[in-house]
């Protein structure tokens, strides 16, 4: 049993949140009492944002489109397939076929990595979010 | 977040969340603040039993505007004409601050010079508001020490969303409101990350921390950073590549959590331009509508199951810590991106996202002190934060503005892409409640959101449901010039008559397929929050 002190991932308020987790899963959430956006309180949905992390229809393992449908498949063969498919598009549409949209629901890292890859790798700079929306 | 750029220079919240709670004069402008950021509005009430006065400037009656001691309920879209207005009276009122101006701003003289022209008379008929009315908010926000001016997507999803932001800047430089503690101007970021993403350059036009792909200089560091040469070329948009359609130059997509086909407008063309792509890829926690078109869909790890940083809306850095491993074989997005790229010949060997933050602080100078120790120890870092001594800015544009001198750029009234009409007589605007959130794939995934609220309804003027004789819980179709929806509708005074109001949340009811993909021509921000329907009651 601990608590996780980590940062809710709905609204730009950005308040700080305490994940509860018992045998590997996590249960609860909790206000931070110090936190000077939180101040000890949360909206409804930083109460129970711990109710998705479970939730039976996440997505676990990778799946690829076959006759029409998306079926399991292995790690590699995924990365593998995504992999040749961009480097195919990139090649034949002289690095102007391929776009990427990134997500402000993900981490800097993450956003940071992702135009990295987009501007070094395949070379163009169509990339964006939903900033606007 | 062009406006600010372009009027101060740097596109961000001025003040920290905080500074909201001792202001004495608060103008909240297009924000459902109590429903869709509810830690701000709290700091909105802790600052009227401060004795704060609160002026809303909202077309619907919102929980806020209901405290408010100002309501100015104005139409649609006519944003640009009332605060012209109010600056106008301020000139006339002689409340200019004028040391500030002199030197602080500049093109002030061409602002002033637009405002004489002005006919007050006129705003009132465009606006829909009492001159009275106006008058007072303006007097009330330019006679204060400490003001801020709160706004969100009412503003900017606008044709003239560019226009409406700079003209709140106009407002709040010819008052001398910013600077300051507790003073300023707050756009109110949606999103948990929506800041980062922009920091990080997740847009087709900057590098991190807004270094322009055009620029040689900028192009060349992050060059030599990488070690590869770079395109000089901006790349396309969101919507130009999701509303391109067969003919669209893009012919194949990677997708990271995002869910464009309820998201955007006019969805039903962006479902088409994705089902034409040679191949789409796409990483997300759930089977979003957006996933199930994919060739490819990989499993991503959630906030819960990954460490990295989240930047809010107050420019806050902070860490998100790893609770739990990820479940099933998901895996955190840094990975997914290292093995693909790996895989195209450009192997990224970060250790952890520490590194990777170690490169961010090299090349964004906004970040330039952020390491995840120094994050690890306190509550986060606000940007600028130039170096490992840096303490963050709480608050911006101290001494001097980001761009040096602030500037005035006059705007005037510019008219919804679409007008109601005598076949389409309504105008709608859409929002969120309080117990959703977005496109709804965490909520809807959540057991208690989803008993608070899981349906959408069609809020309706009493005036309208009377004249098409519709009662709370009738169903109703809604139609505009691009599609049609069925959903519930709610009589209530939250509208005024002549408009309706809806939620984006719901795929049942996916109000995506009715609204316009006319947009800000600057920032190309979509117009969300006017078009013309028509409404029809369903009998059964």
């Amino acid at each position: 049993m601990k608590d996780v002190l980590t940062t809710c991932a709905y609204c730009g308020c950005g308040c700080g949140l305490y994940l509860h987790v018992e045998n590997g899963k996590v249960t609860g959430s909790m206000a931070s009492r110090n936190h000077p956006v939180s101040h000890h309180n949360l909206c409804v949905k930083g109460w129970h944002i711990h109710e998705f992390i479970h939730n039976s229809s996440r997505l676990t393992q990778p799946l690829m489109r076959k006759n029409g449908k998306l079926v399991p498949v292995s790690w590699d063969e995924a990365l593998d397939f995504t992999a040749e498919n961009l480097r195919r598009i990139r090649d034949n549409t002289n690095c102007q076929g391929l776009g990427v949209l990134a997500s402000a629901k993900c981490t800097n890292e993450e956003n940071y990595l992702l135009q990295k890859f987009t501007r070094t790798v395949l070379k163009t700079n169509n990339i964006d979010h939903c900033a606007r929306l | 977040m062009t406006g600010l750029a372009t009027t101060f220079g740097s596109g961000a919240m001025t003040n920290s969340i905080n500074e909201i709670e001792q202001a004495e004069v608060i103008i909240v402008s297009g924000s459902n603040t109590t429903e869709a950021h509810p830690q701000v509005a709290r700091r909105i009430f802790d600052a009227l039993d401060n004795g704060a006065k609160l002026i809303v400037i909202d077309p619907r009656r919102t929980l806020l505007a209901e405290f408010a001691h100002i309501h100015l309920d104005i139409k649609g879209g006519t944003d640009i004409p009332l605060l012209n207005g109010m600056m106008r009276v301020i000139l006339d009122e002689n409340l200019v601050d004028d040391l500030f101006i002199e030197m602080r701003t500049e093109n002030y003289h061409a602002l002033r010079d637009m405002l004489f022209r002005l006919d007050l008379n006129k705003i009132a008929d465009i606006t829909g508001v009492a001159l009275e009315k106006i008058s007072a908010a303006a007097q009330l926000y330019a006679r204060a020490q400490k003001a801020v001016i709160c706004y969100c997507l009412g503003i900017t999803q606008h044709v003239c969303g560019t226009g409406n932001v700079e003209t709140i800047a106009n407002l709040a430089m010819m008052a001398g409101h910013v600077e300051k503690e507790f003073t300023g101007v707050d756009p109110l970021r949606g999103q948990n990350n929506v800041q980062g993403a922009c920091d990080m350059g997740a847009l087709p036009g900057v590098f991190p921390s807004y270094q322009a792909v055009n620029n040689p200089e900028h192009r060349e560091k992050f060059e030599r950073a990488w070690g590869v040469e770079l395109s000089p070329v901006p790349g396309l948009t969101l919507m130009h590549m999701t509303h391109g359609g067969p003919k669209s130059p893009v012919r194949g997509m990677f997708i990271m959590g995002e869910n464009p086909v309820l998201s955007e407008p006019k969805a039903n063309k962006v479902d088409q331009t994705l089902k034409e792509l040679e191949f789409l890829a796409v990483s997300d926690i759930f089977l979003s509508e957006t996933a199930q078109l994919a060739h490819v869909v990989f499993p991503a790890a959630s906030f819960a199951e990954k460490t990295g940083t989240f930047t809010n809306s107050e420019r806050r850095v902070q860490m998100v810590r790893q609770a739990i491993p990820p479940i099933g074989s998901c895996r955190p997005d840094c990975e997914i991106i290292m093995s693909i790229s790996e895989r195209l010949g450009y192997p990224m060997d970060y250790e952890s996202t520490a590194e990777i933050m170690e490169e961010i602080a090299l090349l964004a100078p906004t970040y330039g002190g952020m390491h995840h120790d120094r994050l690890e120890s306190s509550w986060g870092l606000q940007w600028p934060c130039w170096d490992r001594e840096h303490p963050g800015t709480p608050f911006l544009h101290k001494y001097y503005f980001s761009r040096g001198l602030g500037q005035f750029i006059p705007t005037t009234h510019q008219s919804p892409g679409e007008l109601p009409d005598d076949d389409y007589p309504l105008v709608l605007n859409t929002g969120m409640v309080y117990h959703q959130y977005r496109t709804a794939t965490m909520t809807r995934n959540s057991v208690t959101l989803n008993r608070e609220c899981n349906e959408a309804v069609l809020e309706v003027n009493p005036q309208d449901a009377a004249s098409y004789n519709i009662r709370t819980d009738d169903m109703v179709k809604l139609s505009s010039r691009r599609g049609s929806i069925t959903l519930k509708a709610q009589v209530t005074e939250q509208v005024g008559a002549g408009s309706v109001y809806t939620t984006f949340h719901f795929t049942e009811a996916p109000i995506n397929e009715l609204t316009v993909d006319t947009k800000d021509p600057k920032s190309k921000c979509p117009e969300f929050k006017v078009c013309a329907v028509k409404m029809e009651k369903i009998t059964t």
